[in-house]
């Protein structure tokens, strides 16, 4: 049952082979054996689970189910659920129950998907390896010396586990398509604006972007069904029609021209990831699709904006968190400075002091235009390279991480290795374009990822190429031997 | 030495939306704490703002009214500082790009002439909440229900001399907004507070000097003191060769005194950036052109009608436009009354300085336009004389409910005009007085006859037990005394 995709578990529920209270009982149960050895989950809502799931029975005797009626998942524990407390991986929040729900939550709640808990992430989503949450790092099923990849690892690893079929996770600057392409299962990061950020914990307001991860690029676009469209709680999220993002996978990619930037390809990748995403590459060429070479000339400069503006943004952001109102409140403070200081130092971790610090540092007065004015010049410099580059093509294509999994502890002593993770997906944030992650291939037994990335907008090209290659490759159905 | 002041202004005021200027929650005044502090005001984890159309209008319109340029995009930004009743941990604020761009107020002076103050910008932003100090044990209790009400603070350039102009601007200001409709005016609730600027220079000299900034005034009154006290400071330090400290300091209105509250040196790094919850406002011209057509009088407009319309003087007519509150009040009065002249006596005599006396505004007065006409109108048609109507308003400010007109009767105030009657009346006074009579025309000296005459009207009064119209009686006397 739990090798089945969501789309087939939609199908068994329409046919009334199986309830959903069954289901989710079965994934619970999963969870409870499995995940000790994982830490994907923070919180697990048993109780919760099987009421949804009891009226999500109900609901589809009524004639009234929906795709994801009865469905079981998971949420990153960074979208706030009415109730259900929300950690966002930090001890700041440990205790923290929001009165509300996340757009994203709501959506999956009116569709009645069931939900069966919040899955481990790197503390406020900065990270690249799950190892910077307070409840403990997230272990690849792959391996279990090995990071899942970050920060949505524990959605990841959850869903290459086959503990739920499907979660959400959000992405800032890789932080959906590094983990999924290390844990071997299918992500999507939506062009920025496409999914609303009401209710998910700001990281780094301009970049974060909510998205989907499943094992396939059919379940991804069920996921997109649901979360994408307008949200007038979110001012930069975009009223544009939502297409049925299912209703194009099945068409052929001849013609399709794909751009593979030169500066992906230089001596600095790994001769084998390179093997294996040039392989990927010549599968697609295949199917009917033409490749060229094309240029990002700014990709360089992406590292550098991006560890301008993403800590700047987090530097506001998480200023809320002051011990006044919620979430952890130091013990017996003296005055107000004890309140602030002991307060912040004691709830967040080192990773989220350190950006805080960087963020602080670029705005001050006297260094503004010289990090972030310039920063933000760079960024569109870099927008500029993705809208030239879709003029001559339809999808670019490279690696989403630099390696495969790496061993848990191997670059904890070294921020800047650990950003350099992040080398191929954080332009796409900056530019602000959607992009997935598809398993592609392996090295020393551990899978792969190809990036695929797309107009703004252009979410159902992807899906669509994706699934392509997902009918003509099994490298996604390949499972973890644990 | 004589020195020069020089005086610049911010004015924060809160615009008279529903809800709030980031969030959907009311912004009524005086609800129980934190009563109107949503998941949004709260800064709950996740929670984003959405800008609220109408500031933008009051924003816009304001800026019409000062004749400033309307920028078509702007921006809002981010001014990160802690402070427990600031729920994110930063203001959202406009700073490079504001919405209202340059523009001026003019000012009539004392001695009549008019002064252009020049308005550098007036920008959009939110509140903030309130620490509460006292009845907390020692701790500090945080409202939030004001925290994300729509401000707009203005900035005018350093064009006011004394504290005069400084009020008289700020008279004038409040005029603008109240007539506006964009701000309720009421500055005992903080719907205006006022920032001020002062620096003081040699009489003569061009360069400014070293400035403080005295902050969060919510009285004209008190905004005065506070000016002249700081003038005073600064003139003490300088004539005492000392040098000013470019800070800001707090004034105590009830002790009349001022303490540092931060230097230059120890001020925020407020790291400003644009907020990337809030894209980029951009307005059109449709839009300006509707807000433009839609205008309602302000009070120069208002000031002009009133002379020309009801024959007021400019001191009148001034008073009674800057307020739109008096000014409906003023018209509400003379159009139930007919007499303008004599309804703008009683509002900006008797009932301003009943207003005053108890603390309360125009709006709250305890006697209605429609009620002051009626006696307004009572006093023009000779029913009252000028004291009994004084023992009628006393009674309408008092909350008597009857009707003017049985006051009038209950209270027997109602003035004999009957000129039959009223001569009856003083050939029988007259005839026990012809002592008086004898002397009055034997008297050459005008001044000492008026006297006199005097002497013959108190129990005159007295013999028609008050309800004598006097002038009447008067007319009737003098014919018969020099008869």
């Amino acid at each position: 049952m739990h090798d089945k995709t969501v789309a087939e578990l939609a199908r068994d529920l329409e046919q009334g082979t199986v309830s959903s209270v069954e289901l989710t009982r079965h994934f619970l149960d999963r969870i409870r054996q499995d995940d000790t050895r994982y830490n994907s989950f923070i919180t697990v809502t048993e109780d919760e689970a099987l009421k949804d799931a009891k009226a999500a029975d109900d609901r589809r005797a009524r004639g009234e189910a929906t795709p994801w009626t009865g469905i079981p998942f998971a949420h990153k524990d960074i979208f706030c659920t009415d109730g259900v407390r929300t950690t966002c991986g930090s001890r700041m929040l440990e205790n923290f129950v929001p009165p509300y729900d996340a757009t994203v939550t709501a959506r999956f709640r009116d569709a009645g998907a069931v939900c069966l808990g919040k899955t481990n992430m790197d503390e406020f989503a900065m990270g690249s390896s799950t190892e910077s949450s307070y409840y403990g790092a997230t272990v690849n099923p792959w391996g279990d010396n090995l990071v899942p990849g970050g920060s949505s690892g524990g959605s990841a690893a959850a869903v290459a586990a086959r503990l739920v079929p499907a979660a959400t996770g959000t992405d800032t600057g890789g932080s959906i398509r590094q983990p999924a392409a290390m844990c071997g299962i299918t992500g999507l990061k939506p062009t920025y604006g496409r999914v609303s950020r009401y209710g998910m914990i700001a990281f780094a307001s301009s970049l974060d972007q909510g998205g989907t991860m499943a094992r396939t690029a059919e379940d991804n676009a069920l996921m997109l069904n649901v979360m994408a469209g307008f949200d007038p709680k979110d001012s930069t999220c975009i009223d544009r029609p939502v297409p049925d993002y299912t209703a194009n996978l099945n068409e052929p990619l001849k013609g399709l021209k794909v751009g593979l930037p030169k500066e992906y390809f230089t001596d600095q990748l790994d001769d084998r990831m390179a093997g294996q995403v040039r392989a990927a590459i010549a599968e697609y060429e295949k199917l009917g699709a033409t490749v060229q070479e094309i240029s990002l000339p700014n990709t360089h400069l992406a590292i550098a904006a991006y560890y301008i503006i993403a800590p700047a943004e987090a530097s506001a952001n998480l200023s809320r968190f002051d011990g006044v109102r919620y979430g952890y409140r130091c013990e017996a403070p003296k005055d107000l400075m004890d309140l602030y200081t002991r307060t912040r130092a004691e709830g967040f971790g080192e990773e989220v002091k350190r950006r805080i610090l960087v963020g602080t540092y670029a705005l001050s007065a006297g260094y503004y235009d010289a990090y972030y004015l310039k920063a933000q010049k760079v960024r569109r410099l870099i927008q500029q390279d993705f809208i030239e580059a879709f003029k001559s093509v339809d999808i670019i294509m490279g690696p989403a991480a630099p390696t495969p999994a790496f061993g848990i502890g191997s670059k904890t002593d070294d921020p800047v290795k650990m950003y350099l993770e992040d080398i191929y997906t954080i332009a796409i944030n900056l530019a602000g374009v959607p992009a997935m992650s598809v398993p592609a291939g392996q090295i020393d037994g551990l899978p792969v990822g190809l990036q695929l990335i797309g107009n703004y907008f252009d979410e159902a090209r992807l899906l669509n190429a994706a699934h392509q290659f997902q009918q003509a490759t099994d490298w996604h159905t390949l499972t973890p031997a644990g | 030495m004589q020195w020069e002041v020089v005086i610049g202004l911010e004015i924060h005021v809160q615009l008279a939306t529903q809800t709030k200027i980031f969030s959907g929650t009311s912004t009524a005044y005086g609800a129980a704490p934190n009563t109107q502090a949503s998941a949004v005001d709260l800064a709950m984890p996740g929670t984003l703002p959405v800008a609220n159309e109408q500031a933008f209008r009051y924003a816009t319109m304001f800026g019409l009214a000062i004749d400033a340029e309307i920028n078509r995009r702007s921006v809002f930004e981010r001014k990160n500082y802690f402070y427990p009743d600031l729920p994110k941990g930063y203001q959202t604020t406009q700073l490079a790009q504001p919405i209202v761009g340059p523009g001026h107020v003019d000012i009539r002076l004392e001695n009549g002439a008019e002064k252009r103050v020049r308005i550098h910008h007036a920008h959009l932003e939110e509140d903030a909440g309130k620490s509460l100090h006292e009845d907390y044990h020692g701790m500090t209790g945080i409202d939030l229900n004001r925290a994300g009400t729509p401000l707009i603070e203005i900035v005018t350039e350093p064009d006011m001399r004394s504290a005069e102009e400084a009020v008289a601007f700020a008279r004038k200001l409040h005029g603008l907004v109240t007539s506006l409709g964009i701000c309720d005016g009421d500055m005992s609730q903080g719907s205006m507070r006022f920032d001020v600027n002062v620096s003081i220079r040699p009489q003569g000299t061009d360069q400014l000097g070293t400035r403080t900034e005295t902050k969060n005034l919510n009285s004209f009154r008190f905004m005065e003191a506070a000016i002249h006290h700081e003038v005073e400071r600064q003139i003490d330090i300088l004539e005492d060769g000392g040098e000013i400290v470019q800070e800001t300091r707090l004034y105590n209105g009830d002790r009349d005194e001022s303490r540092s509250m931060r230097t230059k040196e120890e001020a925020n790094d407020y790291r400003y950036f644009p907020c990337p919850d809030l894209l980029p406002v951009e307005i059109d011209d449709a839009f300006i052109d509707s807000l433009r057509s839609a205008m309602p009088e302000l009070p120069d407009a208002k000031e002009a009608r009133f002379k020309a319309d009801y024959g007021l003087s400019d001191y009148d007519a001034g008073l009674l436009s800057n307020n739109a509150a008096t000014a409906d009040y003023f018209e509400a009065t003379a159009k139930t009354g007919g007499d303008a002249k004599l309804a703008a006596n009683w509002i900006l005599g008797e009932l301003s300085a009943r207003l005053n006396a108890a603390e309360l505004n125009i709006k709250q007065s305890p006697v209605s336009a429609e009620r002051l006409g009626t006696l307004v109108q009572r006093i023009a048609d000779n029913t009252l004389s000028s004291s009994g109507a004084k023992k009628v308003f006393e009674a309408l400010w008092n909350g008597d409910e009857a009707d003017v007109d049985a006051i009038i009767d209950r209270e027997g105030l109602k003035q004999v005009s009957d000129t039959g009657e009223l001569e009856k009346l003083v050939d029988s006074v007259l005839a026990d007085m012809g002592d008086q009579i004898e002397q009055y025309r034997a008297e050459d000296d005008p001044k000492k006859r008026k006297k006199l005459m005097g002497g013959f009207m108190g129990p005159l009064m007295k013999a028609s037990k008050g309800q004598g119209n006097p002038k009447l009686l008067n007319d009737i006397l003098q014919k018969k005394l020099e008869g």
